[in-house]
Formats: structure tokens, C-alpha cells, sequence
């Protein structure tokens, strides 16, 4: 008891001075604090950015969430956040809803890829039609002669396939989906696209690390994540045949490659999935933040514009490292001059 | 020295009782608005889960519950298997943890050596703590690979004839599902029947023993039977964890809309819809579609509480008939 009370004597004076300097470092630094919320796919780089961007601009501090895309696009239409952040681009449906016209900024692209778990881990080669007949339940067997066609000398066993795919919505398997339904007229009529769909067959992992993790422990299994966590894993992943007819290892060049060969037109929402390119691997998506054209804040919009112009531009050499592809030369002169339209 | 110290203690508290009784009134009336704030919490949040899904609830109907389909591109909706998976894995999960907890109950109070009793205790609570991700982590990399080679062939090979046992195995399944639940309420069950069989009075069992009861017989029908209410108390307590678990059922239980008879196919719960799916919903109606399996989920585990209660009551009034008789 004795020893208890002594303790908080001794600690109290420290406690008071530690509260004393918070109060006076809250106020004597006003700083600006901008509020984002939405995908979590991007969520490494853009805290890069942010913490980076600190020392750049001292006076504007960033407060990204990472909720989700469908998350991302609700709060930006409520306008309770300054930016949002989605995998996927809005809807015509979601944009009639908001108050103003909202601006489409993409920031950077990543790969999916195919991972699988087979004994002794071949180099696998996939096209689009075995893709989605496999995660039509289809396909039920590794030696069936679809697959062995692209994989002459593969020794497949007659092991069962078990397809594992992502339980959570996800832009990773919105991409997945805009793939398999740009490939199969019969995945897109009985599934689609979205960031969770009505799966056929197979079972539901949470998450990449729910996908890989399964995949790593079920013998026979096959399933997608994004490239990182393939990576990270040590997993093996599929070359991917590509629209013009060439088999593409997912890498970050091969993705940038995808991104230049894309369709992309003025409102930047646009799908990059089985591009025409040669070298552009086909199962790629792009994310994007969102931001409202006329801003609210004037002081606000102004700190806005200048950092995305920053990510746009300084921003971008750091994508390589966290293992995201920049966006090509081409496509950034066009982001920037849309940012340059930001009115406040 | 001690009793007098005693009787003036009780005399001073007389004296200070005497005079007012406001102490006691507020104290009343401050209790009975915390036990309102209880009520006031639940109808709000059931009201709100009640506003957030009126657009879903007018367009499925009654359909929203007796459908198998779920299909967000179509945006057709259908809770069937979720409110079957949540039952499932939840009834698998007091089969197994209640018979488990009770009996390590007992031991611990009955039979165990004193010095043996407080350690155990102290791993039991400890299992409470592990949170629920690192549960499933453990369950996705150790237990799935391990039930997969070893106990599931086992079942299948002697059970096989059981629909219940049938099928292939891929790992994530009901049954692991229902598994992880298990050890997850298996603390909450053991230490509150724990409590429970230490609050049965020691003259019960020494009036057994007196009877020439073996430890056994003591054990039933002394204290088993003499604390069966609290006992369902217990694994009602559990049923109610067992339900909402998330994190850990979600990453195990193989996220498959599904009813299917065996439990070696994967299936999916109520609770791991909403962890699943309510951060990328981005279209109305699949919001609300989500919002309404929270009002689902929060109307089962009202419901099942309540069956509960019904069930206790019939036994605690057969028994009493029993007694007299």
C-alpha cells in the first residue's frame, strides 16, 4: 500500500508535465488536418505517401481509414471525409447520387495473381477459358487435357482441383471477375463482377492472407491474391496468357505494360483487365481516390491539390518498392492536368 | 476483544440507518436506470437494424428467409444458409464444450488435488484471452491441417454411412467451424459451472457420503443434479457467445452459402457474412440486404435465448414435481 502510494507521487509530477506539453504542442501547432477513408488494397502506399508528404509539408497531416472501397465511396458521397478511395471505379448509379461531380484520380495499379499448391510446385501456364471453367467447378481435375494443353511435360496427377477464392468483398476479386467475365460469355452471365459474386463452387478464405493461407495448406488447391502476398509466401502463381496470345508472368512491369496499352478515357474510370499489349499481363486493376472537383474547404482544396500533384509526380517513384505499379508517363501528364481542374 | 469490536460496529451502523431513507431510495432509482439503460440499448439497436433494412425487407419479403440464394451482382438475397450454418455450428459447439466444460468443472472442484486446482483455473482463463484472429490463424494453419489428415479420415472411414460424414474433405467445413466455436466458449462454461458447483453447499455432499454414496454417486446426484439450473444458466451463457462469434468461425468455416448434410462441406455463418461482405457493399439494397442478416442474427439469438429459458423452465418444474413425488 505504502509502496503503491509512493509510486504515484513520484509519477505524478511526471504525468502532469507529460499532459501540460501535450495540451501546449495540440495548441500551439494548428495544423490542417485532411481525412480520407476507403480501400484497403492501397493502404501501404498511401500511408508512405502521407508520412513521406509530413516532412514535405508540415502544416497539412493526413487521416486515411482503411474501411474498405464500398466504405470509401459511401463516406466521400456523404461528404464526412475530404477524399475517398475505392478498387474499383463508382458507378454511374453512385455518382448520380452525390452532390457534386466527383473526380476519378488513379494512383496506382496492381497485379492478381493465380496461386496454386501441387506437388512439387511446377511452373503452371493458364489461359482465361481454363481459368474460369476451373472456378466454374468445370474443370475438376488437374490432368483433365485443358490444362495439359498449355502444359506440355507437367506432371499433373488426377488430384482433385480445390478452388479457393476471397470471402470478403474485395477489389481483388473485383478484378478477378471483371477478367473472367470479359474472357467467358458463361461466367458472365452466371456470375458477373462485383466485389463478392455468387461463387459456383469452392471455399471462401477472409482476406489475402485467408486465400493464401489455405491455399499453402490444402494439397490440390488453387485460388488468387494479389502478387505481394504470392511474393511474401513464396507461393507459386501461373503465367497468365495475355489477349494477344502470349503467356505473361505477373511482375510490375508487366502490369505498367497493361496500363499503357489500356483504354483509358477521360473520366479515368476504366478497367485494365486483359489488355491488348503484348508484354501487359491480364489480370490487373488500378485504384483510384476520389475527390470532388468543386471543394468545399478553399484552404483545404488547395493543400489537396498540392499533395496529389506530389503523389502524382514524387509519389509515384515509391510505388516500385511496395511492389505497386506506377502509372506510365503518359497516363500521369493526363492525371495531372485533370488535378489541375480541382476548383477551391 | 473481537466480538465487542463487532457489536459496536452493528450498533453504529443503527444509528446511522436510522435517520434518513433518501440513501436508499437513490440508490434504487440509480440502479434501475442502469438496468434501463440495457433495455433502452437492445430496442435501439434493434430499431435501427429495423430502419437500416426496411427497403430489403419490403423487396424479399418473407423469401429473405426462406431462400438459399445469395448473389450481390443480381442482387438477389436469401438468409437460409446462414441462419442454418449459424445454428449448426453453434449446436456442434455446445455438444462438444459443454460436456467438456462441465466435467473439467467438476473435477476441479470435486476431485482435483488442491495444489492443482488454481494453475488449471488459470489456463482455463488464459484460453479466454487469445483473441479471436490468432484462434483462427491457429485454426487455418494447425488444427484444419491436422483434423484434415487424422480425426475427419477417421470419422469418414467408420462413419462414413452417416450422411453427416460423407463426402469429400477439403478441411475448411462446418464441423471445423463448429470446433473452433467449441474452444472458444469452452472457457466462459467452465468457469461460471465452476462458480456454480463451488456455491453448492457442502452439506449436500456430506449428507451423500452419510447415504454410503461413492465419490460418483456424491458427484451426480449431490451436486450435478442439485445445480442444474445454474449449469443450463452456464450454457446458455455459451450458446449466446457461440452465435455472434465472427473472426475466428469466419477464417475455418469455408464461407460457402451452403446447406449441405455433411459437415465436412464448408458452410458459413450469419455473423461471418457481415464481417465478410458490410465493408465493400456498395449498391442500397446489398447494404441493406447486410443490415437485415444483422436483424436476422439479432432476432435468432433472442429467439434461441428464449427457447432456452422455456426448456429450463420444463426441467426445473419436472424436477421439482420429481423431488415432491
Amino acid at each position: 500500500m505504502r509502496q503503491f502510494g509512493g509510486m504515484t507521487k513520484l509519477q505524478s509530477p511526471k504525468i502532469l508535465g507529460l499532459i501540460v506539453a501535450l495540451g501546449l504542442s495540440a495548441s500551439a501547432s494548428a495544423q490542417m488536418m485532411i481525412n480520407g477513408a476507403g480501400a484497403t488494397f492501397p493502404y501501404p502506399i498511401y500511408s508512405k505517401w502521407f508520412d513521406e508528404y509530413a516532412k514535405v509539408d508540415p502544416s497539412v497531416r493526413f487521416n486515411y481509414q482503411s474501411i474498405g472501397s464500398g466504405g470509401g465511396q459511401k463516406q466521400i458521397l456523404a461528404q464526412t471525409v475530404d477524399f475517398g478511395a475505392s478498387d474499383g471505379p463508382m458507378s454511374d448509379e453512385n455518382l448520380g447520387k452525390a452532390p457534386g461531380k466527383i473526380l476519378h484520380i488513379p494512383t496506382a495499379a496492381g497485379a492478381v495473381v493465380i496461386s496454386y499448391n501441387l506437388d512439387g510446385n511446377p511452373a503452371l501456364k493458364l489461359d482465361g477459358e481454363t481459368i474460369a471453367d476451373i472456378f466454374l467447378g468445370k474443370i475438376k481435375k488437374w490432368n483433365d487435357p485443358k490444362i495439359a494443353a498449355s502444359n506440355p511435360g507437367a506432371n499433373l496427377s488426377d488430384k482433385e482441383i480445390v478452388v479457393v477464392h476471397r470471402s470478403d468483398g474485395s477489389g481483388t476479386t473485383f478484378i478477378f471477375t471483371d477478367y473472367l467475365s470479359k474472357i467467358s460469355p458463361e461466367w458472365k452471365e452466371k456470375v458477373g463482377n462485383n466485389t463478392s459474386v455468387n461463387w459456383p463452387t469452392g471455399i471462401g478464405g477472409k482476406g489475402n492472407e485467408g486465400v493464401s493461407g489455405q491455399v499453402k495448406q490444402t494439397p490440390g488447391s488453387i485460388g488468387y491474391v494479389e502478387l505481394i502476398y504470392a511474393i511474401q509466401n513464396k507461393m507459386p502463381y501461373a503465367d497468365i496468357k495475355n489477349a494477344a496470345g502470349q503467356f505473361v508472368k505477373p511482375t510490375i512491369e508487366s502490369v505498367t505494360a497493361a496500363l499503357e496499352t489500356a483504354n483509358i478515357p477521360d473520366d479515368f474510370r476504366f478497367s485494365m483487365t486483359n489488355d491488348p499489349g503484348s508484354n501487359a499481363y491480364p489480370i490487373a486493376g488500378a485504384t483510384w481516390l476520389l475527390v470532388y472537383e468543386q471543394q468545399k474547404d478553399p484552404a483545404k482544396g488547395k493543400k489537396l491539390v498540392e499533395f496529389l500533384k506530389w503523389a502524382l509526380t514524387k509519389g509515384e517513384g515509391m510505388a516500385k518498392d511496395l511492389h505497386y505499379a506506377p502509372l506510365p508517363d503518359a497516363v500521369q501528364q493526363r492525371v495531372l492536368k485533370r488535378i489541375d481542374e480541382i476548383k477551391s | 476483544m473481537a466480538a465487542s469490536i463487532a457489536v459496536e460496529e452493528s450498533s453504529a451502523q443503527a444509528r446511522m440507518a436510522r435517520p434518513s431513507r433518501f440513501g436508499d431510495k437513490a440508490f434504487e432509482w440509480l440502479t434501475l436506470a442502469m438496468a434501463l439503460t440495457v433495455v433502452v440499448l437492445v430496442v435501439l439497436i434493434g430499431w435501427q437494424l429495423w430502419r437500416g433494412s426496411t427497403l430489403a425487407i419490403q423487396k424479399f419479403g418473407f423469401h429473405f428467409l426462406t431462400t438459399s440464394t445469395w448473389d450481390p451482382v443480381a442482387e438477389q438475397f436469401g438468409a437460409l444458409p446462414f441462419i442454418y450454418g449459424t445454428l449448426v455450428s453453434s449446436l456442434i459447439a455446445l455438444l462438444i464444450a459443454v460436456p467438456l466444460g462441465i466435467a473439467t468443472a467438476a473435477y476441479l472442484t470435486e476431485l482435483a488435488p488442491l495444489w492443482l486446482r488454481q494453475p488449471l483455473v488459470s489456463l482455463i482463463e488464459m484460453l479466454a484471452a487469445i483473441p479471436s484472429v490468432i484462434l483462427g490463424l491457429w485454426g487455418i494453419f494447425v488444427m484444419i491441417p491436422w483434423l484434415r489428415d487424422y480425426p475427419f479420415p477417421f470419422l469418414k472411414r467408420f462413419f462414413g454411412w452417416v450422411p453427416l460424414f460423407s463426402g469429400p474433405i477439403y478441411g475448411p467445413c462446418m464441423f471445423a467451424g463448429g470446433i473452433i466455436i467449441a474452444i472458444m466458449i469452452l472457457p466462459i462454461i467452465t468457469s461460471v459451472s465452476r462458480e456454480i458447483l463451488r456455491s453448492v453447499p457442502d452439506l449436500q455432499r456430506e449428507a451423500a457420503y452419510a447415504l454410503g454414496a461413492t465419490r460418483w454417486e456424491a458427484t451426480r446426484i449431490a451436486v450435478l443434479s442439485y445445480a442444474k439450473k445454474g449449469l443450463f444458466g452456464a450454457v446458455i451463457l455459451g450458446l449466446g457467445r457461440a452465435l455472434g462469434e465472427t473472426m475466428a468461425v469466419t477464417m475455418v468455416i469455408g464461407n460457402t452459402p451452403q446447406i449441405a448434410a455433411s459437415l465436412f462441406k464448408p458452410g458459413y455463418t450469419l455473423a461471418s457474412v457481415l464481417a465478410n461482405e458490410f465493408t465493400e457493399a456498395t449498391t442500397d439494397i446489398y447494404l441493406q440486404a447486410l443490415f437485415e442478416i444483422g436483424l436476422v442474427l439479432f432476432g435468432t439469438t433472442i429467439l434461441v435465448n428464449l427457447l432456452a429459458q422455456l426448456l429450463l423452465r420444463t426441467i426445473a418444474v419436472k424436477s421439482a414435481t420429481r423431488a415432491v413425488q
